[in-house]
């Protein structure tokens, strides 16, 4: 289901946001977050629906803790869209389908 | 317009998906609205998904964590056939049978669903305080969700306000993390369970903070401190914390159904105990949004089976098929 969203780790993370050429957001997760597990099959939606303007990634913070600690990530879900390599926006919490399509600017 | 559902759930916590399990069962082919994602209890699989362990869930004697029991649960439902749409409903109309259900917006002519009964397990939501800086600092030191943000609070002094069972699990769960946690109680007593006090009293890095109230929630860009409250001594002070995790509460979720069900001047909806009746024919209610005294996931699972039989016999007697 899940087979567009790309899996980050630290140390893939910066050539991935380097090298888009189009928005990528990455989702901060873990296993024990009740609304990150929610909100994934959401993000799975999205990257599939929306495959070519958009790339969806997600990082599990327990793995991965240096991109988190980067940029004070103090929440999860927290999601970071990153444009041409520059972080553009922050969303912290699940949120329903509407309104994450509209903060990524669809 | 659409065809009649002969069961429509509202909610998707232990009370709901319990009816959707009975109601699938009994061939009935319940559609759930469960809720749209968030990060308050106010989400599909509601208060639960927002814990860790839950240990007093019979059936699991090594405890079970919060999130993956609601999704057995939502598995069980889906076994069955219960049809499940994360979609939240926006309005309803009781006045007339069969009963309109909106999703989305709630100024459209049509509603999205008609249904035969209708079964409403929406829940409970949980207390903000509302004070300056609560909302700006919203995952930046304040949390709604302590089992997700615990971890960024490793060795951070935090505070937890509240002094019921929940407040004194959060804080138990943060000692984890935290360096030291300081609950912040309005009273100078806890009316949490003997257990979860025992356990929050013998924790070394829990301590107390009687009879005070928080004002303000202070920082720039994070949370720095909590400007607090002595509510005997009206002494104001400055708490150095650099985490606030907010137990105070909930509230039943009944916004939809003010002036059409009977509510408790307290806002939970009114049953007909023992059943699940509200005080419309064919409406019934389950879990905490008609339950003020218990509010566990089983007696909210127990009365969500109780409603699912109420509707099977209801329409049994009501409506041809």
């Amino acid at each position: 289901m899940s087979d567009n969203v790309i899996t980050l780790t630290d140390t893939s993370f910066d050539e991935l946001i380097n090298s888009s050429d189009v928005p990528v957001v990455v989702d901060l997760w873990a296993e024990w977050c009740g609304p990150c597990k929610m909100i994934a099959p959401t993000l799975a939606e999205i990257a599939t629906e929306q495959a070519g303007a958009i790339k969806i990634a997600k990082l599990n913070i327990d793995e991965n803790p240096q991109i988190p600690q980067r940029y004070g990530v103090m929440s999860i879900p927290t999601m970071l869209v990153f444009r041409n390599g520059e972080l553009e926006k922050r969303i912290v919490g699940a949120k329903p389908k509407a309104s994450l399509l509209q903060e990524f600017g669809f | 317009m659409s065809d009649v559902h002969d069961v429509v759930i509202i909610g998707s916590g232990p009370a709901g998906l319990t009816a959707a399990i009975y109601t699938a069962r009994a061939s009935l082919n319940p559609l759930v609205l469960e809720g749209e994602p968030s990060s308050t209890s106010d989400q599909p699989g509601g208060q639960l998904m927002l814990t860790t362990e839950v240990e007093n869930y019979p059936g699991f004697p090594d405890g079970i964590m919060g999130p993956d029991l609601m999704i057995a649960f939502r598995s069980q439902a889906a076994r069955f056939g219960a049809q499940i749409e994360t979609v939240k409903a926006s309005k309803v109309d009781l006045s007339e049978r069969p009963f309109k259900i909106w999703v989305g917006d709630p100024d459209t002519a049509d509603p999205t669903y008609l249904a035969h009964t209708v079964i409403i397990s929406t829940g409970a939501t949980a207390l903000m305080l509302n004070v300056p800086g609560e909302a700006r600092l919203l995952g930046h030191g304040v949390s709604t969700c302590a089992t997700c943000d615990g971890f960024f609070f490793r060795d951070h002094d935090i505070a937890v306000i509240g002094g019921g069972d929940s407040a004194l699990e959060e804080a138990s769960f943060l000692s984890r993390f935290a360096k030291t946690v300081t609950i912040v109680h309005r009273r100078d007593e806890l009316r949490a369970s003997q257990i979860m006090i025992d356990r929050a009293k013998n924790n070394p890095k829990i301590s107390f903070l009687w009879d005070t109230v928080v004002e303000e929630a202070l920082g720039e860009q994070t949370l720095s401190g909590l400007r607090v409250r002595n509510n005997k001594t009206a002494d104001v002070s400055e708490l150095a914390v650099t985490g606030m995790f907010v137990a105070i509460g909930h509230r039943p979720t009944t916004d939809l159904f003010v002036g059409q069900l009977a509510l408790k001047d307290n806002g939970y909806l009114i049953t007909d105990a023992p059943t699940a009746r509200t005080s419309v024919d064919g409406v019934f209610a389950c879990g905490d949004v008609q339950d003020d005294s218990y509010r566990q996931a089983i007696t909210a699972a127990g009365s969500g089976c109780t409603a699912a039989l109420d509707a099977e016999r209801w329409l049994e007697a009501n409506v041809d098929h």
